[in-house]
């Protein structure tokens, strides 16, 4: 359904949205001015906790423009974090863990592409099988009593890092984080500027169509898919190596499923979906600072549900109606 | 006939194949695959107990799996039917508790209703917000999901906290003796509730005309619009009784087995729903073979675990691995070429879920 108005469709959320990053930057400049280490410690854990969304919601955009639908971003975060972490106690070397779990996210990744594409299976049903197999799978391979064996360290850019407000929080951070905010701006310059890009939305909206100028949509929905699936291992590899530090049974703990909704508020768009992770990542490091600091005497659990009550109501408000790929979940049959 | 061999051969089949490729992994990790499988057997079949713990294990599963089915017949994901069997257990066991003096005929229904009004409630608001501002069912059940997590966490903190001396743990206190479910004949009451709940979906989906708009508006929205389906009726009556399916299973969870709310205590459940009513191939009636066979694993999973030293989780792999055989029957046509297949219908469930706005 096209709706007519005098507005470019989507104006109106667009400019809610400004809106909203508007106060939201007024909000970070006032509590700048009254407290500036609280403030740089809520903004960098901002950060860090949206990470592993934002390269899940990341993994999803991939698989998902190019038509295939993707809820198994869960497992594939999961597979990579259990094999980073392995990995790097075996060999000692952190590259190596790192490597090694955006190779499992990939493997993961092919695995799907595999049932989705080759076998044809519905969708969800290939997305959920790959969440289950993750759990199964690292859960009955975890050798007990593995102890963490180090993290990734936070590196600073010299000189930059002493501006104030944005040095401590935008250039003193672990690289994984700092690799994240490059992947956003490389794939939107890549999916709206790029051959690939237009061959990948093209194939999203319409396979056929695609499939006759001479697209070959099974090779680049299987490529979107593993590239979407290293990058998912990446976020993997954020948890086991540079978050926590240890493998932990079911350590993913939903965050593919944010990154999911994360995804789709975004309107499938790189832009859009990292936005949509730094809010919520924000009232995540809000609400715990809440928490730490006893302002509000609400129960912990109020506070706690903060983050997804806001993304609810942002939703509900500002974003509504999001359009996905027209032929999202459509299997492409070859004549 | 075909047909009716082709629905049995191929569950079985996939069945058998998982249980093949999960031996072999067993295999390689160094245990004895028979061995484990006597044990998960004896454990989900040995004898009354382990057969009436199966049961138990699966009402939960059936009542989840439905809730999915019946929402995705709409074209609907409701992946917050966790949130919605969250508040479902949690009102049973409040009525459990709190309403006293009552014979059990009537607090049995009263703790049931109060489960499914409740989860059928939470259902309706993402329904509602799905039908009024197009907010996408997946975020908001997502999030409810959570917001159910921490709701019920502060509630039997706080106002309903069981505060019998010696208690140092955040839950209600036990319901009454008169709203817990006796068994019939052997069998637990939660599981006859969960067939009959299943027959009734059943019926609603394929001879109600409630269940005609259901599946007018699965098959797409437009052509729902056109033949005059109220849809923002539909979408939220859909997510009410789908909420209310969830908060049943919760119900009987808290009536049957846990006779009491305790966070943390059935995680998970809700979730595991999604992979019942796939397995079932989203037939309300082929839930509940699926989650018999699910139920039977997760109750023998324990007599497998002590007795042959194998991990919980190889149950996950097997779970997996079903659900990959029963989808991708064309393995099991190649290696049985022998049976002339029907033109079966493919299974599809994802067109319905990103046009529907």
């Amino acid at each position: 359904m096209m709706a007519v108005s005098r507005l470019r469709p989507g104006a109106r959320g667009e400019m809610l949205c400004v809106f909203l990053w508007i106060s939201v930057t007024a909000c970070i400049v006032c509590s700048y001015w009254i407290s500036p280490v609280v403030t740089v410690a809520v903004l960098s854990s901002a950060l860090r906790q949206s990470t592993p969304l934002v390269l899940g919601a990341m993994c999803g955009l991939l698989s998902e423009r190019s038509g295939v639908m993707n809820i198994g971003i869960e497992g594939q975060m999961l597979m990579a974090a259990f094999w980073g972490f392995l990995m790097h106690v075996w060999t000692g070397s952190l590259m190596m863990g790192v490597i090694s779990g955006l190779a499992a996210g990939a493997f993961a990744g092919f695995l799907f592409a595999w049932m989705s594409v080759s076998m044809k299976m519905d969708q969800i049903i290939a997305g959920t099988i790959i969440n289950i197999l993750a759990v199964g799978l690292t859960g009955f391979f975890y050798p007990t009593g593995m102890s963490s064996a180090g993290k990734l360290k936070i590196y600073s850019v010299p000189l930059l890092s002493e501006i104030p407000l944005a040095g401590p929080v935008l250039f003193r951070m672990s690289p994984i984080v700092f690799l994240t905010i490059c992947i956003v701006f490389l794939l939107h310059y890549c999916l709206f500027y790029s051959r690939w890009g237009l061959r990948t939305r093209a194939t999203g909206e319409h396979p056929k169509a695609a499939a006759t100028m001479g697209i070959s949509v099974v090779k680049l929905r299987y490529g979107n898919i593993m590239i979407g699936g290293c990058i998912a291992g990446l976020a993997g590899a954020f948890l086991s190596l540079e978050s926590v530090g240890v493998f932990e049974r079911g350590m993913t703990n939903g965050r593919g499923f944010i990154a999911l909704a994360v995804m789709i508020f975004g309107k499938w768009t790189p832009i859009g979906a990292w936005g949509a992770a730094l809010l919520f990542g924000l009232s995540m490091s809000v609400q715990t600072q809440l928490q730490f600091d006893r302002v509000l005497s609400l129960p912990h659990q109020f506070t706690g549900m903060l983050p997804y009550l806001i993304t609810i109501i942002v939703l509900a408000i500002f974003i509504r109606r999001n359009r996905p790929p027209a032929s999202l979940g459509v299997s492409c049959e070859r004549e | 006939m075909i047909l009716l061999l082709r629905s049995f051969l191929v569950p079985a089949g996939s069945v058998l194949l998982a249980f093949l490729t999960g031996g072999i992994l067993l295999f390689l990790s160094g245990s004895h695959p028979v061995e484990a499988y006597i044990a998960l057997f004896q454990g989900a079949f040995g004898d009354l107990s382990s057969i009436s713990r199966t049961l138990e294990k699966a009402t939960p599963l059936i009542m989840n799996g439905l809730a999915i089915a019946f929402a995705l017949k709409a074209g609907l994901f409701n992946i917050g039917a966790q949130g919605q069997f969250l508040f479902g257990a949690f009102a049973a066991a409040v009525a459990g508790f709190y309403v006293q003096a009552i014979p059990s005929v009537f607090h049995i229904p009263l703790a049931i209703f109060a489960g499914m009004t409740a989860g059928g409630i939470y259902g309706l608001v993402q329904g509602a917000l799905k039908a009024f501002s197009g907010a996408h069912e997946v975020i908001t059940g997502i999030m409810c999901n959570y917001i159910a997590i921490n709701m019920t966490d502060y509630l039997v903190n706080h106002p309903f906290r069981d505060r019998s001396p010696g208690n140092i743990v955040a839950r209600t206190p036990q319901i009454l003796d008169t709203s817990r479910f006796p068994d019939v004949a052997g069998i637990p009451l939660g599981f006859i509730a969960a067939i009959i709940a299943a027959i009734l979906v059943w019926w609603i989906v394929r001879y109600a005309v409630f269940g005609f708009e259901i599946r007018v508006v699965g098959s797409g929205i437009n052509a729902a619009r056109y033949s005059g389906v109220r849809i923002r009726s539909v979408l939220m009556g859909t997510m009410l009784i789908s909420g209310a399916l969830a908060g049943l299973g919760g119900a009987v969870e808290t009536q049957g087995v846990v006779h009491r709310f305790q966070p943390g205590f059935n995680t998970g459940l809700g979730f595991e729903g999604i992979t019942i009513a796939l397995l079932g191939r989203v037939h309300p009636l082929g839930i509940i073979p699926a989650a018999i066979l699910i139920g039977a694993m997760k109750a023998g999973a324990g007599m497998m675990q002590f007795s042959a030293g194998v991990e919980n989780e190889i149950i996950d792999v097997i779970q997996a691995l079903i659900l990959f055989f029963v989808t991708a029957d064309v393995i099991l046509q190649k290696m049985l070429p022998g049976i002339k297949w029907a033109e079966g219908e493919r299974l599809s469930l994802s067109t319905g879920w990103g046009g529907n706005s």
